[in-house]
């Protein structure tokens, strides 16, 4: 290895550190009322201008920055991780169904067993999730083809469909369920109080290790089925790993900003660019990482368009992601040879 | 099915080999006509006929006011009671039509595109028209747009435009089967946001009417709902019966279809036009009921034992499970009514379910 090879790929993380800072900052300074940029540094210092500002920054703009940082971050490392297990270019927790089971099972537990606070149904969202996905994976994995991309995501379009007519047979025969319901399955950052993401901040963190922590084996993986298990990886516990790790990131996150759909469709793709870019290769050890800090540029860049484009009216960054990740979505069909990965 | 030199009017096909699903079909020629008669077919379209018929004329004995079997019947055509007569043709027959015409449509269409993929989970609920249909209806919910006839021509508009996009995209080249299905599914996924966003958007009472249409719901359907769907069938069903031969070289893969000689892409494309136009109709008249057009086609297929989903068997069944879940929605809770789609919904999920399992385990699932 040359040593300008080596460089690259500090200078890549350095890039995307300083882009992820600068859309923290903007994502605290823009808004309905937007605030100059010393004024939000000045405040983030304690030494705020005006208790407006002071009140602005610490009880809006920073939780929902911080929750768009640890949700996106995690739907990108699940999406990456989802990618790489099922070795399937087209794998998204929202495309495969994952992010409906967590859903549906939330949907169930506030409106049917009158569940309300966080912990009572964040479990209920990581049973939904795991019971999705592992119906998902198995259901487009029979058959002697394999897990073929058309497969499983014909699998998760029939679960998510499946999953969303029992949520709106739920949904529609309680008013005042739908009218949280259609706030929440849009997918916003909006209204959520510190509390809130310091609460799922546990779960999104024992899932970014069991997912980081499997990636040598996803390496391993990659080469084939055969081959990792000939070079000593436990496929069962990998993947049993790799299942518990996509629960918790998905279900966590969908729990709170609600079932977004495409961030872990796309960022592993940009990540896999950049990394051939710098010279790295589909490397898991970066790619896991690398999607883990590409996801929350993405997710906050699209909560503040959203917040942007119509204002004072506020666009749900899941519909923005949607609007960007449909069109991409589209053309890596187009594309590709839908190969595996 | 060509056939000039059998000289016999009906002549018993030789069994290809023995198996517990052969089937007797006889051919026939009778010069100019020619064709196979399969018997099982028949009596299967038959059957699936009447007891269409048999719930549509129950369908209109429920209501505030039940009205005997035997008198719908009769105000049906006209005659007793002009009481009777009133309720069932003014208030009633609208509400039943759209529900038999629909699920005919849902059928016959759900069975196009699966023979026209090749697959059995391919059907216009997957591959993105009710979305596009769905979120053009909630734009004119939100703008106000949905009085007279606004939300038929607007589920119908984005029908089609989905259609148009969905085709456009996946073509490279020509278009695949498998293409279709995942351009489709992309297409579909930026619809649905959209439409939770607009639901989101709107006023309270807009995102109940918004997701009471976008369920699919039969109630308060009158006669100006049943006219252009009518129109549509009495073109579009002749149409599709006419493409079914050629849709069934389709289904031998392209290469040997275009060996055969059909012209794979003008085919293709004259039955997505008429699975769209069918589908599109249909929704735009009950809003797009949850997987009748799945599995009605995959229903009909195993009743009649055929190798692809029988076009009218397909309608019937299709007419019969919408019909048949609107009763359900409407009895099983007195008092309410449940839109007609969250009991298609619930009802046609394990159908679905074992759809995926029995196509993957078959190989026909991609």
């Amino acid at each position: 290895m040359t040593p300008g090879k080596r460089v690259r790929p500090l200078l890549l993380v350095a890039v995307l550190g300083a882009v992820l800072l600068g859309l923290c900052l903007l994502s605290l300074a823009l808004g309905a009322a937007s605030i100059p940029p010393d004024q939000v540094v000045r405040a983030l210092f304690g030494d705020a201008p005006s208790r407006f500002v002071d009140n602005v920054i610490w009880s809006a703009r920073v939780p929902r920055t911080a929750l768009g940082l640890s949700a996106g971050a995690a739907l990108g490392l699940s999406g990456a991780l989802m990618q790489a297990l099922t070795r399937n270019p087209l794998a998204d927790p929202g495309i495969l169904g994952v992010s409906a089971g967590a859903a549906f099972a939330i949907v169930l537990a506030v409106g049917v067993f009158g569940i309300g606070s966080f912990y009572g149904y964040v479990w209920f969202a990581f049973a939904g999730a795991m019971a999705a996905s592992v119906l998902v994976y198995l259901l487009g994995g029979l058959g002697r083809s394999g897990l073929t991309p058309v497969k499983l995501a014909l699998a998760g379009i029939a679960v998510t469909s499946l999953l969303s007519s029992f949520t709106s047979a739920i949904v529609l025969t309680d008013p005042d369920a739908l009218n949280r319901f259609r706030f929440w399955s849009a997918g916003s950052m909006a209204d959520q109080d510190g509390e809130t993401v310091l609460r799922i901040l546990p779960f999104l963190a024992v899932g970014a290790l069991l997912a980081l922590a499997s990636a040598p084996a996803l390496n391993s993986m990659a080469l084939g089925d055969d081959v990792a298990a000939s070079l000593g990886r436990r496929l069962g516990l990998v993947r049993l790993q790799g299942v518990m790790a996509v629960t918790l990131l998905t279900g966590a996150a969908v729990a709170v900003i609600g079932p977004v759909v495409f961030i872990g469709l796309v960022v592993p793709h940009v990540a896999r660019v950049l990394a051939q870019m710098a010279g790295i290769g589909p490397d898991q050890r970066w790619l896991l990482p690398l999607s883990a800090v590409l996801a929350p540029i993405l997710l906050l860049a699209a909560d503040i368009v959203g917040r942007l484009v119509a204002r004072p009216i506020e666009v749900q960054a899941g519909v923005i992601v949607a609007f960007i990740g449909g069109p991409f979505f589209i053309a890596l069909v187009r594309r590709r040879k839908l190969a595996e990965v | 099915m060509t056939n000039a030199k059998s000289t016999g009017d009906a002549t018993a096909s030789a069994p290809a080999r023995p198996s517990l699903r052969v089937q007797r079909t006889y051919r026939l020629a009778f010069p100019p006509v020619s064709g196979i008669l399969r018997p099982r077919l028949v009596t299967v379209t038959t059957l699936l006929a009447v007891g269409t018929f048999l719930v549509f004329c129950w369908s209109l004995t429920i209501g505030d006011y039940p009205i005997p079997f035997t008198d719908v019947v009769r105000a049906l055509t006209g005659s007793g009671d002009p009481g009777t007569v009133l309720v069932v043709q003014e208030l009633r027959l609208p509400r039943s039509l759209v529900g038999l015409l629909a699920g005919i449509a849902f059928g016959v269409s759900g069975g196009l595109f699966q023979t026209m993929t090749r697959n059995p989970l391919a059907s216009p609920d997957m591959i993105g028209l009710t979305q596009g249909a769905g979120t053009f209806v909630v734009v004119g919910i939100v703008l106000g747009w949905d009085g007279g006839l606004g939300t038929q021509t607007l589920g119908l508009l984005g029908a089609l435009t989905t259609a148009l996009v969905v085709y456009a995209l996946a073509w490279r080249r020509g278009t695949t089967g498998y293409r279709i299905i995942l351009v489709g599914i992309g297409v579909a996924w930026i619809c649905t946001s959209a439409t939770d966003y607009l639901v989101a958007r709107g006023g309270r009472f807009q995102a109940q009417a918004a997701l009471g249409w976008l369920v699919g719901n039969l109630n308060g359907r009158t006669w100006s709902d049943v006219g252009p769907l009518a129109i549509a069938l009495a073109v579009l069903l002749p149409t599709t019966l006419l493409l079914g031969r050629l849709l069934r070289t389709l289904q031998l893969g392209d290469d040997v279809a275009t060996g055969l000689g059909t012209r794979v892409q003008p085919v293709r494309l004259a039955v997505l036009l008429a699975g769209v136009g069918l589908i599109a109709f249909a929704t735009a008249a009950a809003g797009p009921v949850a997987f009748v057009a799945l599995a009605a086609p995959q229903i009909a297929l195993r009743l009649a034992r055929t190798a692809w989903p029988p076009t009218l068997a397909s309608g019937l069944t299709g007419a019969l499970m919408v019909l048949g879940s609107d009763l359900i929605a409407r009895t099983l809770i007195s008092g309410t009514e449940l839109p007609v789609g969250i009991v298609t919904g619930v009802l046609g999920a394990p159908i679905l379910l074992w759809l995926l399992v029995r196509a993957n385990r078959a190989g026909s699932g991609g």
